[in-house]
């Protein structure tokens, strides 16, 4: 039986979001910044799948589809942008990539 | 009833300490691995919500294919641990870490203070996450959609093969 509120599944993924928020803000390396960005991805498609599962829509589950193909493309197009980073630079800590900064 | 409860706990506090472990590990590969086990916890979290296909979707791209990939660049570009990961908390990151918290706050409390939300209704969601209704959303009203998506992807293997050469000529 599942009689489990819709509130405890917004308030998880909303600490999730948090907890992937703290991740790309602290963090220096570019890897672990782009795990904490799957986080956030995540804990949205939390959100959707929960939202649609309570209203009994198919819909939420077809953006969460979605979500999920662009982030596949995020991470195939942002590992070679660490790759040729890191060929480039020597680095992938992204306080040492400042070559935009002045 | 506190069957369900339990099982809801269980992957709730797994899921948020792996998170946490994801984020606040100094090596990366020791990062992906706790992300590998918060997908598979979100999987559960789906199966409970009823969305069989996408618990089966999640494991399959995320925990299969994404996640290969980060390690795999990982592997590549053999990091070691970030040694200042102590020293560099600075005012700048004790104030990122404030407003991550305020965010937290305000996205808990909205849901928290007075929206009535229904419960949850089993016999409603039965057929939402399953194969066959999932297709029917996508092949009549998300066609256009799909299509993009497919250029997306085609576009991100071309993107990333060109990024990722030596040398562009």
């Amino acid at each position: 039986m599942l009689t489990i509120p819709l509130e405890y599944y917004l308030i998880i993924s909303a600490v999730l979001f948090t907890i992937g928020t703290i991740g790309v803000l602290t963090r220096r390396n570019a890897i672990i910044i782009f795990m904490s960005l799957e986080i956030m991805l995540n804990s949205v498609n939390l959100t959707l799948v929960s939202f649609s599962s309570y209203f009994g829509e198919s819909s939420g589950q077809v953006f969460v589809f979605f979500v999920m193909s662009v982030a596949a493309a995020e991470a195939a197009v942002g590992l070679a942008i660490f790759l040729a980073l890191f060929r480039n630079k020597n680095t992938i800590y992204v306080d040492e990539v400042n070559l935009l900064k002045w | 009833m506190t069957l369900s409860l339990l099982f809801f706990s269980i992957l709730a506090v797994l899921g948020i300490s792996s998170a946490i472990v994801t984020v606040a590990s100094k090596h990366p590969v020791k990062s992906a691995m706790a992300l590998v086990f918060h997908f598979f916890i979100l999987s559960g979290f789906y199966l409970t919500l009823n969305a069989q296909f996408l618990a089966v979707l999640q494991v399959l791209v995320y925990a299969g294919a994404i996640m290969v990939m980060v390690v795999f660049v990982v592997m590549l570009l053999n990091l070691g641990d970030e040694e200042k990961l102590k020293i560099r908390y600075n005012a700048k990151q004790y104030l990122a870490i404030g407003l991550a918290c305020a965010l937290a706050m305000m996205l808990v409390s909205v849901f928290v203070v007075n929206f009535d939300l229904r419960q949850f209704d089993p016999n409603l969601s039965l057929n939402a996450g399953t194969v066959t209704a999932l297709g029917k959303e996508l092949f009549t009203n998300f066609l256009l959609p799909i299509e993009g998506v497919a250029i997306l992807l085609t576009a991100a293997i071309v993107g990333s093969i060109a990024l990722a050469k030596k040398k562009l000529n």
